[in-house]
């Protein structure tokens, strides 16, 4: 480190000695505090010569660099003379890298125009829509191995997966769907109060949380929790190469990661839509009961009317559609992350994002395809 | 004490007394004792699992201290607070083992947030000493790449140069030649000394490369597992030869074990 016992501050003394600056440099010059800068130095002087000396100079570091390397700059655009031969050797070393490193510095340009943005977003959606395709096919071939070989199957994953997907997300479907049905209450209770049909309220909202909201608030609920979840943990599997380490094992990713994840959501969701319906059903109960007077009895009794078998079944067969399109989507994005913290970051975002539109494509094909079938 | 006037005097640029590390009540290394002078290049060596990495936590301040002192030009670290701490903290780089560079920004804005965030250069000056930075450790050209799209040795250059981008007064080096070629290693190490002779600079480096203890290191000290603490200190040339631990024989010489026999 170069002597610290001269001059604290940074300073840059010039005298016009004809047409020559004399410039010396004095003081410690360091990138976090204030340094002079080359313009006032100056101080709107037109020299023909620059001559740079540094006889007070005390600790310096890259601020002093910048100052010299400003008033090289200026002596190459103005055409003066710029004499640093005074100046110390590490000094005249880093100045030299530092004239190199701008001249040789080019951006790398990213921008691209309209059209080649257009048709990279158009490959890019027909690669995605390819790799989903063939993701789904991929886990079909590993399904059917699964069921020649079920001995070979990772069931402790599974079970690990649907205790975390399943009883652990309780709280979280509780909390939701008995809020969920609360607000069908009240909204049903405006309309039908001013027809004197409060008892219908249990109608609507048994009709609505079994056949629609049970399954599609819990699979929202689980593409938030349990989706993001899975793209960020296999994300970062194959940020760390884990995932190549699987298959240079000869072992399928898709059998040990995705088909454990993929059985677990297929069983839980099914069985956390019964449980939302009841939540749902309950928290409808409530508000029947507490603000429109009806007495549980009758609001089940009510229920029990509209409510049958096959409309249970609707909700179920949804509630394993999303749970498939949850893990799925999970796992793909998962398994596409870019290996960086950002990307997988990104592939949590976008499990999210295609779990939940998915959820509700399906939803409507649902719609449609139960009342063609008249369920 | 000011952080400058501390600087001013001749006190170690850093000093460690009776230090413990462990984790959560697992002593890793029990009192440990050393200085490493200004300017100097000081390798803290040792196998792996001996507790490196856990002493350079320690020392940078990401992890606790079980018990003992670390004073950085004569000030305390471990018992400063917390502004005393940030202002010790700005004059530190650290290069960590897989370069930890933030990977949604590209290596020209790795390098310039310690500027941006610490200085008051202007956008103009923060892109030259960008550049100058990422063109001393052989990055010219990829100024404007994530980290995602470099190599392993280039994302720890590109580390490198952001430990560097303050000229701190002390940088941290954790297995900086670990995964790079014989060659690339050679040019970080010319590097490191290159940053010593410029700006006086301190480098505390973890390393268990030979060929760059024996070309860089001004000063070792060697770490063992089953001793907890250090065997060996001082110049790397003959310090196998002097010290009479067969640890250390084995380590810097070489020398093997009988066949069969555990690893230590």
């Amino acid at each position: 480190m170069p002597s610290v016992s001269s001059t604290p501050v940074a300073r840059a003394d010039a005298v016009l000695e004809g047409s020559a600056l004399k410039v010396s440099i004095v003081g410690d010059w360091s990138i976090t505090g204030v340094r002079p800068k080359w313009t006032a130095t100056l101080a709107g002087r037109q020299p023909k010569q620059v001559h740079l000396s540094a006889d007070g100079l005390g600790n310096w570091d890259s601020s002093l660099l910048l100052f010299l390397f400003e008033a090289q700059q200026w002596c190459r655009i103005t055409g003066a003379f710029c004499d640093s031969k005074a100046l110390p050797e590490k000094v005249l070393v880093l100045l030299k890298q530092m004239s190199v490193s701008h001249e040789t510095s080019v951006p790398f340009d990213r921008s691209e125009n309209f059209f080649s943005a257009v048709g990279e977003a158009t490959f890019d959606a027909v690669g995605k829509a390819r790799g989903f395709s063939h993701f789904i096919g991929e886990c079909v071939i590993g399904a059917s191995r699964v069921v020649k070989l079920s001995r070979r199957f990772r069931w402790c994953d599974a079970f690990e997966e649907m205790q975390n997907c399943g009883a652990m997300a309780l709280p979280i479907v509780s909390l939701i769907s008995f809020l969920v049905g609360v607000t069908l209450a009240y909204i049903g209770a405006i309309v039908l109060r001013q027809y004197g049909g409060d008892i219908y309220v249990a109608d609507l909202v048994g009709l609505a949380m079994v056949r629609e909201m049970g399954a599609l608030m819990t699979g929202i609920v689980l593409a938030g929790r349990t989706g993001a979840a899975y793209a960020a943990t296999l994300g970062n599997m194959k940020a760390n190469e884990e995932i190549d380490a699987l298959e240079t094992l000869g072992i399928s990713a898709i059998d040990f990661l995705v088909l454990p994840r993929l059985l677990a959501l297929f069983v839980m969701m099914p069985l956390l839509t019964l449980y939302a319906n009841a939540l749902g059903i309950v928290g409808g109960m409530a508000v029947a009961s507490g603000v429109l007077s009806i007495p549980p009895t009758a609001y089940w009794v009510e229920m029990l009317t509209i409510v049958d078998l096959s409309d249970l079944l609707t909700g179920v067969i949804k509630g394993g559609t999303f749970g498939l399109i949850i893990g799925l989507s999970g796992c793909l994005r998962g398994m596409e992350a870019d290996r960086s913290a950002a990307g997988v970051g990104r592939a949590a975002t976008s499990a999210v994002v295609t779990a939940i539109l998915l959820i509700i494509v399906a939803n409507a094909l649902y719609a449609v395809v139960f009342d063609i079938l008249g369920l | 004490m000011s952080l400058a006037t501390a600087r001013a005097d001749s006190s170690p640029a850093i000093e460690v007394t009776g230090l413990h590390c462990g984790y959560e009540g697992r002593t890793v290394l029990k009192d440990l004792n050393f200085t490493v002078k200004r300017g100097e290049v000081f390798f803290i060596i040792g196998g792996s699992g001996c507790g490196k990495s856990t002493l350079l936590r320690n020392l940078v301040g990401l992890h606790a201290p079980l018990a003992g002192d670390v004073k950085f030009f004569g000030q305390s670290f471990t018992g400063a607070d917390l502004s005393a701490r940030r202002n010790l903290l700005k004059t530190f780089g650290v290069l960590y083992q897989g370069g930890a560079l933030w990977s949604s920004l590209t290596l020209r804005e790795n390098v310039a947030l310690p500027l941006e965030e610490h200085t008051p250069l202007a956008k103009r000056e923060i892109a030259e000493l960008t550049s100058l930075k990422l063109a001393q450790v052989g990055l010219t050209g990829f100024e404007d790449y994530y980290p995602s799209e470099i190599s392993g040795g280039m994302k720890k250059r590109a580390g490198l140069a952001r430990a560097l981008a303050l000229d701190p007064d002390i940088v941290f080096l954790d297995e900086p030649s670990a995964g790079l070629d014989p060659i690339t290693s050679r040019k970080l190490d010319d590097l490191v000394l290159q940053v010593r002779d410029s700006f006086g600079t301190t480098l505390v480096v973890v390393s268990h490369e030979l060929a760059s203890i024996f070309g860089i290191a001004d000063r070792v000290i060697m770490l063992d597992r089953s001793a907890q603490g250090i065997i060996a200190e001082g110049p790397p040339n003959g310090l196998a030869e002097r010290s009479r631990d067969p640890r250390v024989e084995e380590f810097l010489l070489r020398r093997d074990q009988p066949r069969g026999a555990p690893p230590a």
